[in-house]
């Protein structure tokens, strides 16, 4: 199949940022995933954020894995450079890009099995190298691509659609996040834009390296009523804050609700997610006390949704190793090439 | 010592030394070469090290040649036997009438005493002991005093080794002296106990001319900082990790402003994240490169072929090591030809460079990246332990001020302007190379999606079998373009009926043994190869040659495969001669292939008619 690019017309009555853009201007090709993915309605999100933004579209640079959540970066932000690479490897393309140009926004998009099997190693270190980006997994708990496997997210005990149980611990991506010293760490639902677009703001302002974890229901593998990654499940257990404005066919479902609630989203299947929005008054600027809080509330059988830490002082690698400010890409020979001069004198110290 | 002198040889020999490993023999044997090389005599060492830190075996070898025979040579002229442990192997690897010097503070075994050779004792382990009193300092200064030794019997020139050692401690003065009286002693015991000096001696030579002494791995790391290099990513793996060391070592001094750095240096948590990083910074418009060996361009095979695939610069040094997998980690090979040639499933082939010398891995240090960037692909630099860890003589490096780099077709945002419909895999030249941006050039102009998937010329993407099929073509296209424009092979022909190719650190022996060849009478052209893919001159080289051989370092004659594989070539034609038993390819062993291969009536032949 090819894509067609949106035709870019613009709506009068669309509002414009200060770049006098619209969100339009922000959007990529049309989505080729299931309708009602929760993947699209995480790629209109970091639409609206970056369009609020007024970031200039051209100046993000988007990589991805492999996986229905690595295709995303297609459907968004049409007019930057994006690149869909290897399954887990995101993080070191991220990291390169980033080295080569520190200007540039960069937004990765990964998914639950991108992440938290295959890419495991590379999430570790690309967190610990503090690369200054914008990580996001669309965490379905499934392997979507290839048919609906179980990925490493799943919780011990939910079902596959087949109705199999999970043998194994799940992997929480935002405690790993947590521990391995990350500066923004924060998790979601994909169908609550309220919560979800200024947690992506607040995300790509960050200047060090942040992570969102959107739980993002597959609406074709992982939405029935034994799994934990479902609409309804996320709904009904999770702890936090939003409503949405966009609603694919029929079948998205979204949350809206408020700071210190717990909202329990039922599933067209019946099953059921407990989110809990974090309190207006919790402090996001402790991280051993984020990480408890996380933890407590899986204990009572919650997710914990919202901005779990921050830490306002972050530094990013460019930092950590002391490049100059102008981008690598940019030096030119006189600035790169140290000349024949030198050259002699270093043939000289090797005589 | 021995009375039948026979005629003196002057700087043409084999010394090795066998020690311990750690224990701190590297700088003294370091000293003895670069004393050699300061007066003036063409040296080549060998280092034959264990992969350990300390306590196993480790040798030393230096070649010793006026006539710049610079490659292994069988059989040791002079054993220094500093390690009881080896002491069996190292006598036998002594050439008869040849010299074994030990420390005679214990006798030596009766078992290990042979009778055609001459046997040295020094009372090593006795000598220091009443000059140092801390153990470890007795056995670091043994070797020292070995040092004053050799300086006797080979007639080393004194004032350059005392200059080398107040070079080597300058800084940490109060060494100089100790160093200097251990000299000494090992040098007054020989004068008056040995007698004279031995029958093959050094003495100055204008051998060396302008040349350097420096190793591969360093030369590497220097020539991508030239070649515009501003990432390095890397993990670390024997004998590769010296050429990322080198890169930051000097990048610190020459890629500096002010205290910030125009470069970025990341030792990556593997192979995979090194790999992804050089891509993910070449995409983004940096010069970037890593360094492997062999275990590391397995992992990163499937990398390497979304960079052929995608169309992304890559620069990867292979210093290749004995495999298979972790085989011998610290002894030489060139056995990753084809698995570098083929990295990566799916209809994948990359562009090789094959350096030679020291000079060479500087020049590919920034040839690489041009080719990189010309050609939107992964080029691999295969060089090998050999060459990469051991200092060897080379032409000093050059630079030319008026070289610019080639970034290929890269748009700038004015071009971009003029450009109606920016199509990132479009063909406008016919030859194969599409046009590349990078991110953030242009407000509304020149953005694609890169991918591992299929896409049309416009980088969308597509599952059509016609536009999939285009596209491979395509790449063929480009292949053929890479073919003219890597470096040539280096050809030496006079027409006869035999040609003998080889291709890096095999290059090193071949002098010596095309010359003992030619004793025999047994005239050989030669090619060395330096690219692949080949271009036309290979192949013109081996259909004008009646018989060729093939030379390399690996079992499986692997470069002979891709040369029948490439170039249809009748198999029967290319005689391999293949060693791979973890030393480097010496000149016997060369010569000794090819006599073996012809009968006294085939040689007759040979020389009969050339045309
Ligand atoms: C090396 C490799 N192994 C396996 C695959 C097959 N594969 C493609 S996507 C995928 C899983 C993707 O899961 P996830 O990251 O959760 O993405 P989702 O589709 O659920 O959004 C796998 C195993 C691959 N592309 N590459
Ligand atoms: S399979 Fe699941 S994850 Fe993939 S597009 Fe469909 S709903 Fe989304
Ligand atoms: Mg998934």
């Amino acid at each position: 199949m090819t894509f067609v690019a949106k035709p870019k017309a613009h709506h009068p009555k669309l509002p414009k940022n200060e770049l006098g853009l619209t969100r339009r201007d922000y959007e990529g090709s049309v989505s080729t995933l299931c309708a009602g993915c929760g993947h699209d309605s995480v790629s209109a999100a970091i639409v609206q954020a970056c369009a609020e933004l007024s970031i200039p579209p051209h100046m993000f640079a988007k990589v991805s894995g492999i996986g229905c959540s690595s295709k995303t970066p297609s459907y968004f932000l049409g007019n930057s450079h994006g690149f869909n690479s290897v399954h887990g490897r995101m993080p070191s393309v991220a990291t390169g890009a980033k080295l080569a140009n520190r200007e540039l926004y960069c937004i990765g998009v990964s998914g639950d099995g991108d992440t938290a099997s295959i890419g495991m190693g590379q999430f570790a270190h690309i967190v610990r190298r503090r690369i200054n980006m914008l990580y996001v997994v669309d965490n379905n708990g499934t392997y979507g691509l290839t048919k609906g496997q179980f990925s490493a997210t799943n919780d011990l005990g939910s079902t596959s659609k087949k109705g199999l149980p999970n043998l194994y611990e799940p992997i929480d991506l935002v405690s790993m996040a947590l521990q391995l010293g990350a500066s923004f760490v924060a998790r979601s639902f994909s169908g609550d834009k309220r919560q979800l677009v200024p947690l992506l703001k607040a995300g790509l302002m960050h200047e060090g390296f942040a992570f969102i974890d959107v739980i993002s229901p597959c609406v074709a593998f992982n939405n029935h009523s034994g799994s934990t990654k479902s609409y309804e499940y996320v709904r009904g257990h999770s702890e936090s804050m939003i409503a949405s404005d966009f609603v694919p066919p029929g079948e998205e479902i979204t949350a809206d609700y408020e700071p210190g609630t717990t909202e329990t989203v039922q599933m067209p299947d019946g099953s059921k997610l407990h989110l809990n929005k974090l309190d207006a008054d919790y402090d996001p600027h402790d991280r051993v006390a984020a990480l408890a809080h996380v933890q407590q509330r899986a204990a009572a059988g919650e997710i914990v949704t919202g901005l779990l830490y921050v830490d306002p002082d972050a530094t990013d690698t460019h930092e950590i190793l002391n490049t100059i400010d102008t981008p690598l890409n940019q030096l030119n020979e006189a600035e790169l090439c140290p000349g024949s001069d030198k050259l002699h004198s270093i043939n000289e110290s090797f005589r | 010592m021995s009375s039948d002198t026979p005629q003196v040889r002057y700087n043409d020999c084999v010394i090795r030394f066998a020690n311990v490993n750690g224990s701190g023999s590297a700088s003294a044997n370091g000293m003895f070469a670069k004393a050699l090389f300061r007066m003036g005599i063409p040296v080549a060492t060998r280092n034959i090290f264990p992969s350990n830190i300390q306590g196993l075996p480790t040798w030393f070898e230096v070649r010793v040649s006026d006539a710049n025979y610079l490659g292994r040579r069988e059989g040791v002229d002079l054993m220094v036997a500093m390690n009881a442990e080896t002491y069996t192997e190292d006598v036998a690897s002594v050439v008869p009438g040849g010299y074994l010097l030990y420390d005679s503070s214990k006798p030596l075994a009766a078992h290990l005493k042979r009778d055609d050779i001459h046997e040295i004792g020094v009372p090593l382990a006795q000598l220091v002991l009443p000059e140092f009193s801390d153990p470890k300092q007795r056995s670091l200064f043994k070797n020292i005093v070995y040092l004053g030794v050799l300086s006797a019997l080979l007639e080393i020139d004194f004032d350059t080794i005392t200059g080398m050692v107040s070079a080597q401690y300058k800084g940490k003065d109060h060494l100089i002296q100790p160093n200097i009286n251990a000299l000494e002693l090992g040098r007054g015991y020989a004068q008056t106990y040995l007698g004279g000096p031995l029958p093959f001696r050094v003495r100055f030579s204008d051998g060396v001319g302008d040349r350097i002494m420096v190793d591969g791995n360093t030369a590497a790391g220097l020539g991508a900082i030239y070649g515009g290099a501003s990432v390095c990513a890397w993990y670390p793996i024997t004998p590769s990790t010296s050429v990322a060391e080198a890169f930051e070592k000097y990048a610190n001094q020459l890629r500096m402003d002010g205290d910030q750095r125009k470069f970025a240096i990341i030792q990556a948590e593997d192979e995979l994240s090194a790999i992804g990083i050089v891509i993910g910074a070449a995409w983004n418009g940096a010069r970037s490169f890593t360094a492997t060996s062999g275990p590391g361009v397995s992992l990163m095979g499937e990398f390497l072929g979304l960079a052929y695939f995608a169309e992304i610069p890559a620069v990867l040094w292979d210093i290749q090591r004995a495999g298979p997998s972790t085989g011998m980690p610290t002894r030489t090979q060139q056995s990753d030809v084809l698995s570098a040639a083929y990295a990566s499933h799916g209809d994948t082939k990359h562009v090789v460079l094959f350096p030679a010398t020291p000079k060479e891995c500087f020049e590919f240090g920034a040839t690489s990246l041009d080719l990189a960037d010309r050609l939107q692909t992964p080029i691999l630099v295969l060089s090998d332990l050999e060459l990469g860890m051991n200092d060897n003589l080379s032409e000093p490096f050059e630079w030319d001020d008026s070289r610019r780099y080639d970034r290929g077709k890269v748009l700038t945002a004015e071009q971009l302007d003029e450009v109606e419909r920016f199509g990132r895999y479009v063909d406008l030249d016919g030859d194969g190379i599409g046009t590349r941006t990078y991110p953030g050039t242009h407000p509304d102009k020149g953005a694609f999606f890169t991918r591992g998937t299929s896409r049309d010329e416009y980088a969308v993407y597509t599952e059509s079998p016609e536009e999939y099929h285009a596209n491979m073509q395509r790449l063929e296209r480009k292949w053929e373009t890479a073919a003219k424009i890597v470096p040539k092979p280096e050809i030496t022909n006079h027409g006869r009926k035999v040609g003998a190719i080889f291709y890096g650190t095999t290059a090193l022996p071949m002098q010596e043994a095309l010359d003992q060849l030619a004793e025999q009478g047994i005239e050989v052209d030669t090619m060395r190869l330096r690219a692949f893919p080949f271009s036309e001159e290979v192949f013109s080289f081996i259909e004008e040659h009646e018989e060729v051989f093939v030379i390399e370092q690996n079992r499986d004659s692997q470069m002979r495969s891709l040369l029948v594989n490439e170039g249809e070539i009748d198999p029967a034609k290319l005689v391999p001669v293949t060693y791979y038993a973890g030393l480097s390819i010496s000149a016997d062993f060369i010569r000794d292939s090819i006599a073996d291969h012809y009968s006294a009536t085939k040689r007759a032949q040979l020389t009969e008619v050339t045309r």
